[in-house]
């Protein structure tokens, strides 16, 4: 049975596209899946680097689209994770050097061989969005709590049903818990009421994110973040395991009995 | 603080209510400027169940969505030539 082909897209640029792509992709790694991530942001390719793997590039996309080398000898392997792979985007192409069929061609390749294919997309909903998306037969939107990240998410809601990509799943990055409860931000219940699709998962603001992307390493390898639980959570969605979601209020009934229920066990037991 | 009571007393939503009631009003609009392909289907899909029922003026028929304050309403002129004798329906 082939791989199933995930990509995932925003429309509205640097709200978090290729961070997820790179946790997710090394969360179901780590999971145990065969993972192929592919950078589709031609000209300004970036998963390289958030994945530590920037040194080790010899082709790219281009160059296995275009026949000049094979796809096996483009692909980059993890240096922790012998599951995890990348295909980069080529640099000094020009985003219309690949076709949506070409990438369609590619993908299907790719999800051969492996589990999952997860298709980092440019911003925007022009050509290299469409060929982002050519390949996949799952979408994953990422948006921040903002308007105008939540209206461009829209769209491409949109955009993603005339190419037959029905349900997507929403992803809600850069949450600030303080910043809901004093009411300055969108909740989450407010994004899903506007938005009208399947929550798959919210991932805090977090200082993690970045520590762990100066050093090229996803944060969900860092077990202590809050992040990495919740790329790790999501991973398990993906999966098909039940997991509810996340309760970032930050000193909720929720937290608090959570903190108590084990304690309470433990104390029963040690009677 | 002086916003704080403010929205105490009632006299300013919070900026994330805003935000949501906001983006509610440019959906509003984002989504009803849908392409006039899809109108056209959706003028050939009405015409097709609407001539179950009833003979249609099938040039007049007019589909067009029209924008109020914070409404959008699907307006549709079906100009109407025959009506079918009850029972005329053929079952499928
Ligand atoms: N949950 C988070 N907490 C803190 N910082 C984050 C989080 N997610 C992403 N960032 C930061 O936001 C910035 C943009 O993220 P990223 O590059 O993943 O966005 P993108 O959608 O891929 O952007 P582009 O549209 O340019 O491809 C990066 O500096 C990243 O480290
Ligand atoms: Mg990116």
């Amino acid at each position: 049975m082939p791989g199933r082909v995930l990509v995932i897209t925003s429309g509205k640029g640097g709200v978090g596209k290729t961070t997820t792509t790179a946790n997710l992709g090394t969360g179901l790694a780590i999971a145990g899946q065969k993972v192929c991530l592919v950078d589709a942001d031609i000209g300004l390719r970036n998963l390289d680097v958030v994945m530590g793997l920037e040194n080790r590039i010899v082709y790219d996309l281009v160059e296995v689209v275009e026949g000049n080398c094979k796809l096996r000898n483009a692909l980059i392997k993890h240096k922790r994770n012998d599951n995890l792979f990348l295909l980069p985007a080529a640099q000094t192409r020009e985003k219309d050097a690949v076709s949506p069929e070409q990438m369609k061609g590619l993908c299907e390749q790719l999800a051969a061989e492996f589990d999952f294919v997860l298709v980092d997309s440019p911003a925007g909903i022009e050509h290299g969005f469409r060929n982002a998306i050519a390949g996949a037969d799952e979408a994953i939107i990422v948006t921040t709590p903002e308007v105008s990240a939540v209206r461009d998410a829209d769209r491409i809601i949109g955009m993603l049903e005339a190419h037959e990509l029905f349900s997507p799943k929403l992803i809600i990055n850069r949450l600030r818990p303080e910043m809901v409860k004093r009411g300055d931000m969108m909740d989450v219940q407010d994004v899903i009421e506007i938005l009208a699709i399947d929550l798959l998962g919210v991932v805090p603001d977090d200082q993690a994110v970045i520590v762990a992307t100066n050093r090229g390493e996803p944060v969900v390898f860092d077990e202590k973040s809050l992040s990495a639980a919740a790329y790790r959570n999501i991973v398990g969605r993906i999966l098909g395991e039940d997991i509810p979601q996340m309760d970032f209020e930050p000193e909720s009934m929720l937290e608090k009995l959570r903190r108590l229920v084990p304690l309470r066990f433990s104390r029963r037991k040690a009677n | 603080m002086l916003e704080f009571l403010a929205r105490l007393f009632g006299r300013e939503e919070s900026s994330g209510k805003q935000a949501k009631e906001r983006l509610r009003l440019v959906l509003v609009h984002d989504r009803a400027s849908v392409s006039p392909h899809l109108l056209e289907m959706l003028r050939v899909d009405l015409l097709e169940v609407i001539s179950k029922y009833m003979e249609v003026d099938e040039p007049g028929l007019e589909v067009n969505l029209e924008h109020e304050k914070d409404t959008v309403a699907l307006v549709a002129n079906i100009p109407i030539r025959r009506l079918k004798r009850q029972g005329s329906k053929v079952a499928h």
